[in-house]
């Protein structure tokens, strides 16, 4: 039978995988920003499946809100790669100094 | 039977796409490799009975964000082979980090189930109703209880849209556009002029 377990080991395994991948592409920030979306994918997995085998539907509500700041965080942060392009020609992010920080 | 069936062959895809995502050569393969990792997931939640969410994954994740990705991907004329140059550099470190990480999570999860850990349990407040659809339960809490939240939500959104607009709409200096005020504020007197030659002079403009 599928217990929490199972599914608490699958979103921490598709955890390890999104930080993996933000490692490996350090340089390419559109596969970071995918990278991004798995390991909030691997979150939203361990709400609902919390959720469901508690039955309490604050998990799902909160998996909700996950979902909203994923698609607004996908929408600005491919805007600012739309600009930074735009202006240097690149999207390497290794060599990014603009602001000088 | 046929539930863990179910559950294996979404979890054994949904990791072999998260791990096609990271490692596959061309971006645009990556964005597809998502969409199957996202189409699996939302089976997973379905088979545990969160369908409301298994939709919003769907229509949300891969008809809106994937897309987006889709579209900045084949926008972007990049040269993908030079980004993957860092890409055996960074491997060992990205590895142990992930081993130790993985490691440090199964330990949680190992704790847990010996009992050495005491988590809360559900109030029961906010507990599935009887006779309810899942949507219907997620809808009558999220317009009482979280309602506030859920227009934070909605603001949270609205932000995200204005400010993607903002950033990436630039004024071009190069067009000649149309001059709407310029156009409507033109009057016939001013444009046109009624003179009456006389025979063989012609006239000066």
């Amino acid at each position: 039978m599928i217990g929490i377990e199972h599914y608490v080991a699958v979103s921490s395994i598709l955890f390890v995988l999104g930080v993996l991948g933000i490692f490996l592409n350090r340089k390419n920030v559109i596969v970071i920003l995918m990278a991004i979306e798995l390991i909030l994918l691997a979150v939203n997995i361990n709400f609902v499946a919390f959720s469901a085998f508690l039955h309490d539907l604050v998990g799902q509500i909160f998996a909700m809100f996950v979902l909203t700041v994923a698609a607004g965080e996908a929408a600005i942060g491919l805007a600012i790669l739309v600009i930074f392009f735009r202006g240097r020609g690149t999207i390497a992010v290794d060599d990014v100094n603009r602001m000088k920080g | 039977m046929i539930q863990a069936f179910a559950f294996y062959l979404f979890t054994a895809i949904m990791l072999f796409s998260a791990v096609s995502v990271i490692f596959a050569r061309n971006p645009v393969h990556s964005v597809l490799w998502l969409i199957l990792a996202f189409f699996n997931a939302a089976g997973l939640m379905v088979l545990v009975g969160a369908e409301f969410i298994a939709m919003l994954l769907v229509i949300v994740y891969v008809g809106a964000v994937a897309v987006l990705f889709l579209f900045v991907v084949m926008m972007l004329d990049i040269d993908f082979s030079e980004m993957r140059a860092g890409f055996i550099r960074n491997a060992p470190l990205g590895l142990l980090i992930a081993v130790v990480l993985l490691a440090e999570l199964g330990m949680g999860l190992g704790a847990w189930k010996t009992g050495a850990l005491q988590l809360g349990t559900a109030s029961g407040a906010a507990a599935t109703p009887d006779g309810l659809s899942n949507t219907a339960a997620i809808g009558a809490l999220l317009y009482t209880r979280y309602l506030f939240l859920f227009e934070a939500a909605g603001i949270i959104l609205l932000v995200a849209m204005i400010g993607a607009i903002v950033l990436t709409h630039r004024q071009r200096s190069d067009t000649r556009g149309q001059n709407v005020g310029r156009q409507v504020a033109r009057r016939p007197e001013d444009a046109t002029v009624n003179v009456k030659p006389a025979v063989g002079q012609g006239v000066t403009l």
